[in-house]
């Protein structure tokens, strides 16, 4: 009975911050999704998606998020695969090196890439010394894309490095044993034993890049409106915190879904210990 | 153990904040500024403390609508505020200033009566506001990477300069632009005029580089961009920085525009506000803070101070207005307007 007191003592500071922080400002966002400037109840900032502007907006950042997120995995599973089969300390350095540049402010990362990318900048003096054609992605949805696959690639790498990690070489060395090849072994051992990982990645890499709008701003030149773009803008800009509120309500739909599928194929919760 | 010291550390941490909130500051009490960023010269802040004992807390906005929103909502007990002359007007409607007693701001009288008059068309009879900067809107542009001189705002339609062009990333602005050049007004609410400027700014969209605020004076020191639409008051300190950019006011007209101390209506600090609106209004302390921003000064007895002739005299600090023709200030066109802009502004920007 002491230890059940004890127990929700040590946890309220969790609950006090859950509910200051979570769960108040959710409801606050529900309440102004669901009501008009005079207060009065209304579904009109949620149907606000389909005029054609918000849903270009949605339409184009769920493609941009989309492609970075494969593109992402793609990068991340083999890299994880050759971290996994090191030993020794090496794997961690090489983790480490991975989360350092995230020691760093999100925010100074994205503007470094624009310095990179611009017409006169760093890349472009080098190629230009090579007397190499310049790049002449800046302000385009390929910069975006870079960006996002920059910043959230540590995001995919991690859980799924953990998951390949925690196999037991024991069950690919019997696989080996029963006959099958490097290609069986990775499509019917490996690959499925990893999903958890590959799904909570998959998860990280493809929520932060919907709702972005600093990195489209900062390396799209404000030329592509992504729909983090449009909710910043009815916050910041238009003050219309209703219209604001009703398309982030949206946009929680589509992360909720991503939610539950995580949470179907990741019971344990492998994948996600960061 | 571990237990009682984490709760003694909270313990210890919270009444740290509470006491922090209860302190009255200095010894003549504080005063809350919300100000633009990079709009003032540090010291000056400093001097005014150590003069008058009072604290200044200070904080920063990026844009008017940023501004507004925080003020409306009473979320933070300002006391001064430099709204522009659209947010001045649509705060006296709104009801969020008080009136200024002129008789404890003396300094006031340094400001240049022509600024007085061109605020009324904000701020009828002067009531609310004390003019701290003014300027125009016009196109900075880079000498070595254009043909001819510009005078128009026709360049930035211009196809030679395809991706040579930034524009700027607010609303009220970018309409100014295509308005003035189909030669309307920019405070129209017709909706066939706006109309044309939307389908103006939809077809000038592929040869724009980049949409942006601040970044278009580093943008266009480092060689960015040919053109960039810019506030007058970068243009000095941009020229210093690159020599071969050029600021021009086009024939079509521009905004003129004023930013003004006011006090708010719920201050609670009047007196200290007073004080600080009148401090900010000396000469010496007006020029200190026009070196530091590079902002036209509307106080008199400071431009009579600058040293540096080419800068007293200067077109593009100081120009005279007579010259130009169709100049106008932006005027809060109510809710329901602002809200047909910003549709038509999002139609652009989703295209």
């Amino acid at each position: 009975m002491k230890n059940k007191k004890l127990n929700s003592l040590m946890a309220s500071p969790y609950l006090i911050w859950s509910i200051a922080f979570i769960i108040i400002p959710l409801l606050m966002v529900f309440y102004y999704g669901l009501t008009d400037k005079d207060g009065s109840f209304t579904f009109e900032n949620i149907t606000a998606i389909t005029t054609p502007e918000h849903m270009k907006a949605l339409g184009i950042a769920l493609l941009l998020s989309l492609i970075s997120t494969v593109i992402c995995l793609l990068l991340a599973y083999p890299l994880a695969m050759i971290l996994a089969n090191m030993n020794g300390n090496k794997d961690r350095f090489i983790v480490l090196i991975f989360i350092l540049p995230m020691w760093m402010n999100f925010l100074l990362r994205t503007l470094a890439w624009q310095t990179l990318l611009e017409r006169s900048g760093v890349i472009n003096q080098v190629l230009e010394f090579l007397h190499l054609p310049a790049l002449e992605i800046i302000n385009t949805p390929y910069a975006i894309i870079l960006g996002m696959v920059y910043n959230f690639l540590p995001f995919m790498i991690l859980p799924i490095y953990n998951v390949l990690n925690k196999i037991d070489r024991n069950v690919i060395n019997a696989a080996k044993d029963l006959g099958a090849n490097n290609v069986r072994t990775f499509l019917s051992i490996t690959l499925p034993l990893s999903v958890p990982g590959i799904i909570s990645g998959i998860t990280m890499v493809f929520v932060p890049a919907l709702t972005t709008f600093i990195i489209s701003n900062l390396l799209g030149g404000s030329k592509i409106l992504l729909i983090g773009n449009v909710i910043e803008q009815e916050f910041l800009q238009t003050s219309n915190w209703h219209l604001g509120s009703g398309l982030s309500m949206v946009l929680m739909l589509f992360i909720i879904i991503s939610m539950i599928i995580t949470a179907i194929f990741d019971k344990d919760g492998e994948g996600s210990a960061l | 153990m571990k237990k009682i010291v984490s709760l003694l550390l909270s313990v210890a941490i919270c009444a740290m904040v509470l006491s922090a909130c209860g302190s009255s500051g200095g010894e003549n009490g504080v005063v809350y500024v919300y100000n633009w960023g990079e709009y003032i010269d540090p010291e000056t802040i400093e001097m005014f403390e150590e003069e008058t004992g009072i604290d200044v807390i200070y904080e920063e906005y990026e844009t008017n609508e940023i501004m507004y929103p925080k003020i409306e909502a009473g979320a933070a007990n300002y006391d001064v505020v430099c709204p522009s002359d659209y947010m001045i007007q649509k705060m006296i409607e709104n009801d969020l200033l008080q009136e200024l007693n002129w008789d404890n701001i003396p300094n006031a009288s340094n400001i240049g009566d022509q600024y007085y008059e061109q605020s009324e068309q904000f701020d009828p009879g002067n009531k609310y506001s004390v003019p701290y900067c003014w300027g125009t809107v016009g196109i900075l542009y880079n000498k070595t990477m254009v043909d001819e001189p510009i005078t128009s705002w026709s360049v930035l339609w211009d196809e030679k300069y395809e991706n040579n062009i930034l524009m700027q990333d607010s609303v009220r602005d970018a309409f100014m632009v295509a308005l003035k050049l189909n030669g309307h007004s920019m405070n129209t609410l017709d909706e066939t005029e706006l109309q044309e400027a939307k389908d103006l700014l939809i077809e000038q969209k592929p040869l724009v580089q980049a949409y942006v605020v601040d970044q278009v004076r580093d943008k266009m020191i480092g060689g960015e961009a040919a053109i960039g639409v810019i506030y007058s008051g970068e243009a000095i300190y941009t020229q210093r920085e690159n020599p071969d950019l050029v600021y021009v006011i086009p024939d079509e007209g521009t905004n003129v525009w004023i930013d003004s101390w006011c006090i708010l209506k719920d201050a609670e600090n009047v007196e200290n506000a007073e004080k600080f609106i009148d401090f900010m209004c000396r000469p010496e302390i007006a020029l200190m803070n026009f070196e530091y921003i590079t902002y036209s000064t509307p106080n008199d007895a400071a431009k009579e101070l600058i040293e540096d002739e080419d800068i007293r005299n200067s077109d593009i600090a100081f120009p005279d207005l007579s010259q130009y023709n169709n100049l106008e200030t932006f005027q809060y066109l109510g809710d329901k307007g602002d809200e047909v802009y910003n549709n038509l502004w999002k139609e652009i920007k989703a295209e």
